[in-house]
């Protein structure tokens, strides 16, 4: 049985080990090319959050209009993809301060979105620079969402967040009180604990106003609106987001061996701004998601082949998952080309 | 604080608004080239994580960490984005006959 309690005792074995904090393989590239890439642009943020927005809007309106019909059904489901999926992406790269070139308004959208996706926002910025330093080092990440030894049904009742978003609020509750579990001690520095305190709090303060205006209209309605597509409209980040690490070699230094690239269409694309060139992200996560696509161009033949598909990657990480659950020594070892240096 | 110069690099071999490494001794640095020409060195490592800053993005007067993002005032060394939460040590710098040169502190 792994432990994966961050800071537990794997993160001796690891340190031990020097997986912690360690160099990571880089493929070559040219510094000129890799500096435009690292380019941010304003515009290309604003358009891609506006268009969320709007289409947030018109599925929100359409949604309303339809409330007491069947028709409530496919219009809250896009919804609350558009809400509790599609949120992801855009918390994860204004997280790192990429999306917009001017920093307060990656913070301004940051903050949204990690309501939306249900993340406090300062503990999950601390807790994905950690994911980035040491990428599925067992005890040290904090982020492995995929671990083994688990029942692949627990996966499968994570796609309406079945415990990922009731054990998130219990953690506002206690944050919002002034508590910190030893897991967040383990990765956040103390001096921003009290970041994580209010933002607890006026994120409870939120839902509760929600609530409250249920018992006003005597409806569920604005919950369907704000706090529960967290729930109904989880399940496509979680479809996109199992493919990233999951079922792929823990405890290495080299991304290529544990992180997936693969090819989406452009809808997913826009839906996971670009995330899909994941190996690539996690080499270089200065480049924007609206470079991700050259900078995989330009490095692939010193990656893996990338998987074809969203299906051809979900073939291999399902049966892995569900083989893991017994067999804890089982991972897929990604083949690295012969043509550059391991 | 030491009066000997240290050549770290031609100032052209550095193009506006980038960064090169540069090694001397022990030590590591950073040799930033800004958009209006000043250069500025300061220590290489990052003082959050274990990333070497030359690999990093200038933009403007901050430098950002390309491991974790965080981001330097390239002309003070004060922090002004997280994970990022120590300053670095930013060099008196010069450019003296076409070179980049820095005082180290001792």
């Amino acid at each position: 049985m792994r432990d994966y309690t961050v800071g537990g005792p794997s993160s001796i074995t690891a340190a031990e080990d020097g997986l912690v904090d360690a160099d990571c393989y880089k493929p070559k590239i040219d510094r000129e090319l890799i500096k435009q890439l690292m380019m941010r642009n304003n515009g290309w943020a604003i358009a891609h959050i506006a268009s969320w927005f709007a289409a947030l809007g018109v599925f929100g309106w359409l949604a309303h209009l339809s409330w007491g019909s069947w028709w409530a059904v496919p219009t809250f489901g896009i919804y609350g993809v558009l809400y509790g999926s599609m949120s992801d992406s855009r918390w994860h790269e204004t997280g790192h301060r990429t999306a917009f070139r001017t920093k307060w308004m990656n913070d301004v959208v940051y903050y949204i979105a990690s309501f939306m996706i249900f993340r406090e926002p300062e503990t999950w910025r601390w807790s994905h620079a950690r994911h980035h330093s040491d990428t599925i080092i067992v005890g040290r990440d904090a982020e492995i969402a995929f671990k083994r030894n688990v029942p692949f049904y627990k996966f499968v009742l994570e796609l309406v967040g079945i415990s990922a978003v009731p054990n998130e609020f219990k953690q506002w509750i206690r944050n919002s009180l002034g508590n910190f579990t030893n897991n967040q001690k383990e990765f956040q520095p103390e001096e921003t604990f009290r970041i994580s305190m209010w933002a607890s709090r006026i994120y409870i303060l939120i839902l509760a106003g929600v609530v409250a205006s249920c018992v006003l209209v005597r409806s569920v309605e604005p919950l369907m609106f704000i706090g529960l597509p967290s729930f109904y409209g989880h399940w496509l980040v979680v479809t996109l987001g199992i493919t990233q690490h999951a079922g792929l070699a823990e405890d290495v230094t080299d991304h290529r061996l544990n992180t997936r690239t693969i090819y989406m269409g452009p809808l997913n694309r826009w839906i996971y701004w670009n995330m899909n060139y994941h190996v690539e992200h996690h080499i270089y996560p200065s480049v924007p998601f609206h470079s991700l696509k050259k900078l995989h161009l330009a490095i692939k033949d010193q990656l893996p082949t990338p998987y074809p598909s969203l299906y051809q990657a979900l073939r291999e990480v399902v049966p892995t998952l569900r083989r893991q659950a017994n067999d804890a020594a089982y991972f897929v070892k990604r083949e690295l080309p012969l043509s550059v240096n391991i | 604080m030491s009066t000997e110069w240290i050549s770290a690099c031609d100032e052209s071999s550095i193009a506006k608004n980038d960064v090169a490494r540069f090694d001397h001794l022990d030590g590591t640095y950073a040799v930033v080239r800004m958009s209006d020409g000043i250069c500025v060195v300061m220590d290489g490592l990052c003082t959050h994580g274990k990333a070497h800053l030359a690999e990093g993005f200038v933009d403007g007067t901050t430098i950002e960490c390309p491991k974790h993002n965080g981001r330097f005032n390239v002309l003070t060394g004060e922090p002004v984005a997280s994970p990022v939460r120590v300053a670095t040590t930013v060099y008196e710098t010069r450019v003296h006959n076409s070179k980049i040169e820095f005082r180290l502190i001792k």
